[in-house]
């Protein structure tokens, strides 16, 4: 009992004092990395000194007739109730202050809304809850998922320094280029945010917004969506790392080579047939990273939101094909899966949900048979 | 005009005086007192319930990682907050303030359509019914948001999103009525010499707020209807694939959205210029400018509504413009926080609870026009939009703005209503730790949102973690405070206290403080004579 007690005492102290160390909030906006996340840094107190100016002059004469002007000290109350000279004074003083805040903001604004002559192209797509980058013009292609693991999420692993602000793939752009950013989405409206950047624009399904940024110094850098996406919106992170401009292209290169070995690899799986217990294995972690956070690790989906894959007629029934190119192309709520997940990767997830929880249907789907699908046949 | 009054008492004998007990009175009154008070309960328990869901969002927030609810779930809390705070406590309070307060300060029996006022309370009790059941739907209630983006709303919704658009219509035709009811009283029940410039301020914005809400509220009708349709019957105003735009959803809602942001505080204003003269004891300095700064305000308010938008990719005059326009609006809102400077300067101020909830209100409202000025910068909203920042900014505003005012509302009137003062050491004990814990709860939002935290999230990253939890201990202590507050009411309603006299405060004005208090369920059936 008293052992139990003192572990628990020292359990909660190590959380505090781990939960003070690792926090560092800066208590003012990011100055961020680019010229124009500067002039933005400098509007922001520019404009927050004139308002602390204001409300200094405000509150003083307030508090003043407080103290000052109560009945308590015997004051009598005089009888002014208006003076036209006073009112269009303090109406046309806030008009003035008014045109020396636009005029920088303006021009500001102005800079930032000119993506032309860029040097680099970036689609960003966002979807329930994840990102996908394309270098325009290029094969180079891939998601950005949350990298922090759901334990850590649940509270029963210690959750490391870059909690929830982590992806697998981070995005990666040169340093001292003009980069420009076309965002859109493929189900709701997300949006994209680099505070260091001064980036932020939505992701509207079926439009393309554009965006950009130069940045000036090689780093990392980390944001979140900022738009109300869904019931994963806060763990949809956005990293990118800038690059000297060698070393981005080295990288580039690199990207590309493995793009081509990857869709060799393609060819390969399209003539070669996994076993049951390598497409379940396969299958089980594709389906942990992908699917579970809406049908549930355990198949069972959320009533009225997520319907169920365990026991479905789609997962169970003889045909696989139906239950394919849904997870190909997606059905009303649901995400395709066609762009992100291997053919080989689509045929172990349904592979899985056809046989996992009492499903047992029996039958392995082969890349092949999702190929097939892919293509109509 | 005293013995106009006791005239009218006299009268009022030979009528039936407050129908007794039972239900049925409270049904079928039609009576504005009685409806009045209907709605301010019924706005005060509102609160209460919101209020719950903000502690629900608060405990999760209080610590990094998921604890105690899960994102479905957290998601259906910050939505329905939202509603029930907008449509369920703020409106419904003002209105209630505006039935009780309205005929008695223009000398009018009773508002002009009293079984319409009957019937635009009674719907609301149903349409919360509904909005909160669907909390206990199959997969929830609304979870996208009180702003219901669209196709967040639509084709990615669940099905409780269709009793979610009926609670909202018929929320819509409540105020609608109500707004229709203060305007013909307003217009026709003056009593004979009150001019427009002569009525009370109170009165002034209330008017100017009805025409607003009726400007406005069928806008929001037809953005529900058109989710509506757009889930469930196959239409796709919202959609690109079907040719629609989920951006244009944003400047429908935004189009009723702004306007309502100014429905829910320029009766606030019109209550602040009521209270900062009675207790400066001098007349409210810039009368006429205050009317013309309402005004101003409200016409402003319908062409500034895409600044909640910047981030939508809109074309950049489009940008220029509502920025501008949203910058102008601080000029009449700064001409009337000068002009209550200027009534309090000079005067002889006392400070009793309305006074004293009317100068936190003057102060915190203030800081929030601030941040409501940094917003409307647009390279800089940039970096604020949908962040804490914003949150910091729309709660000082909305809590210790237009909910302060209803509280100072509230005590400045409750004399009046129950006919004894209120427990003044419940008050102190209301106001003082009110007052501390919102600024807790509140402005430590400021440097979240400016380090970079989003909003409606239910988890955060680890440097946010000491400041949510300072803010979530200042929200639960916020949240306890009103009890303190609940507890005075009950006392008030149940007569507890010294007998108030007809005018309790030294420095009143208007006809309301001519009537003995309680006010008889009666007066002013014959209409005084204004010089």
């Amino acid at each position: 009992m008293n052992i139990g007690a003192i572990k628990f005492a020292a359990a909660s102290l190590g959380l505090i004092s781990a939960s003070v160390s690792a926090t560092d909030m800066p208590l003012n906006l990011t100055k961020g990395v680019t010229d124009i996340s500067g002039q933005v840094y400098d509007l922001h107190m520019y404009i927050f000194w004139i308002c602390t100016v204001i409300g200094i002059v405000v509150f003083g004469a307030m508090f003043w007739s407080i103290l000052h002007h109560r009945k308590s000290k015997g004051v009598k109350p005089a009888d002014f109730h208006e003076s036209t000279k006073v009112e269009i004074l303090w109406t046309a003083i806030p008009f003035v202050i008014l045109i020396a805040i636009a005029w920088p903001a303006a021009k500001t604004l102005l800079a930032m809304e000119d993506p032309s002559e860029s040097d680099l192209t970036i689609e960003v797509t966002g979807s329930q809850w994840k990102w996908h980058y394309k270098y325009h013009g290029t094969d180079v292609e891939y998601y950005s998922v949350l990298a922090t693991q759901s334990e850590q999420i649940h509270n029963k692993f210690e959750k490391g320094d870059n909690y929830l602000l982590e992806v697998d793939r981070p995005l990666v752009i040169p340093t001292g280029k003009k980069v420009r950013f076309l965002v859109t989405s493929d189900d709701v409206i997300h949006s994209w945010w680099v505070p260091a950047f001064a980036v932020k624009k939505d992701a509207n399904p079926g439009f393309i917004n554009e965006a950009w940024t130069r940045v000036n110094e090689a780093g990392l850098y980390r944001g979140q969506c900022a738009e109300l996406c869904g019931k994963d919106h806060g763990f949809m992170p956005v990293v990118v790392i800038a690059k000297e401009p060698a070393e981005f292209d080295a990288w580039f290169a690199e990207q590309e080579q493995i793009i081509r070995d990857k869709k060799a690899e393609e060819q390969r799986w399209l003539s070669m047939s996994m076993s049951m217990d390598d497409a379940m294995d396969m299958g089980q972690k594709i389906y942990t990273a992908n699917c579970a956070a809406c049908h549930q690790a355990s198949g069972e989906g959320l009533p009225g939101a997520f319907p169920a894959l365990k026991g479905s007629k789609i997962a169970t029934n003889n045909n696989p094909a139906e239950h394919i190119g849904i997870v190909l192309n997606g059905k009303k709520g649901m995400p395709a899966f066609g762009k992100q997940l291997s053919l080989a990767e689509i045929a172990a997830v349904v592979t899985y949900e056809r046989n996992a929880w009492g499903n047992n249907t029996k039958q392995l789907v082969q890349p092949k048979d999702v190929n097939d699908v892919k293509n109509g046949k | 005009m005293s013995s106009i009054v006791e005239q009218d008492i006299h009268a009022d004998d030979h009528h039936h005086h407050a129908p007794g007990g039972g239900i049925k009175r409270w049904l079928y009154t039609t009576n504005h007192k009685d409806i009045g008070t209907l709605y301010l309960w019924f706005a005060f328990i509102m609160f209460l319930v919101g209020g719950s869901m903000a502690m629900v969002i608060r405990a999760e927030l209080f610590e990094p990682g998921l604890q105690i609810v899960e994102p479905n779930f957290f998601n259906q809390m910050t939505t329905v907050h939202g509603l029930v705070m907008v449509f369920g406590a703020v409106m419904p309070a003002f209105t209630g303030l505006a039935n009780w307060m309205v005929p008695m300060m223009i000398g009018a029996p009773d508002m002009a359509l009293p079984r319409m006022n009957n019937w635009s309370f009674w719907i609301l009790p149903f349409a919360f019914a509904i909005l909160l059941a669907s909390l206990f739907m199959e997969g929830g209630g609304p979870n996208f948001g009180w702003t219901f983006y669209a196709p967040l709303s639509t084709t990615y919704s669940n099905d409780s999103t269709a009793l979610f658009v009926f609670s909202v219509h018929i929320m819509g035709a409540s105020s609608i009525m109500g707004a229709i009811n203060v305007i013909v009283t307003i217009m026709n029940m003056r009593a004979p010499g009150m001019t427009y410039m002569k009525m009370p301020l109170f009165v002034w914005t209330w008017f100017i707020t009805a025409f607003l809400l009726i400007a406005v509220m069928p806008v929001l009708a037809g953005a529900v209807t058109m989710v509506l349709t757009d889930k469930f019957f196959g239409t796709s105003f919202f959609s690109a694939a079907g040719g629609g735009d989920p951006v244009l959803f944003q400047h429908i809602f935004w189009f009723f959205g702004h306007p309502e942001v100014y429905i829910m505080i320029l009766p606030a204003f019109g209550i602040i210029s009521q209270i900062v003269p009675t207790f400066a004891r001098k007349p409210l300095f810039g009368y006429a400018s205050m009317v013309y700064a309402t005004a101003s305000i409200a016409l402003l308010s319908f062409v500034v509504w895409a600044h909640h938008m910047f981030t939508t990719g809109m074309p950049v005059a489009g940008e220029l413009f509502f920025m501008i326009a949203t910058m102008l609006i601080s000029v009449p809102t700064g001409v009337k926080v000068f002009n209550w400077v200027a009534t309090m300067w000079r005067g002889a101020m006392t400070f009793e609870m309305p006074m004293l909830f009317a100068l936190a209100f003057i102060v915190l409202f203030t800081i929030g026009g601030f941040s409501g000025l940094m917003l409307a910068i647009t390279p800089v909203d940039f970096q604020y939009h949908d962040t804490y920042f914003v949150v910091a900014h729309f709660h000082y505003v909305l809590v210790t703005g237009a909910i302060f005012s209803i509280f100072a509302a509230a005590y400045y009137w409750l004399p009046k209503w129950s006919g004894v003062m209120f427990d003044k050491k419940l008050a102190n004990w209301h106001f003082w730790c009110s007052l501390v814990s919102v600024n807790v709860l509140f402005f430590p939002m400021h440097f979240v949102g400016l380090a970079g935290m989003p909003r409606r999230i239910p988890d955060y990253a680890l440097q946010f973690a000491d400041f949510n939890k300072w803010i979530s201990i200042g929200g639960f202590a916020f949240g306890l405070s009103q009890l303190f507050f609940l507890a005075l009411l009950i006392k008030a309603c149940r007569k507890q206290g010294e007998p108030a006299a007809a005018k309790p405060w030294e420095g009143a004005e208007g006809l309301e403080w001519e009537i003995p208090s309680p006010a008889p369920y009666h007066t002013f059936e014959t209409p005084p004579v204004i010089k």
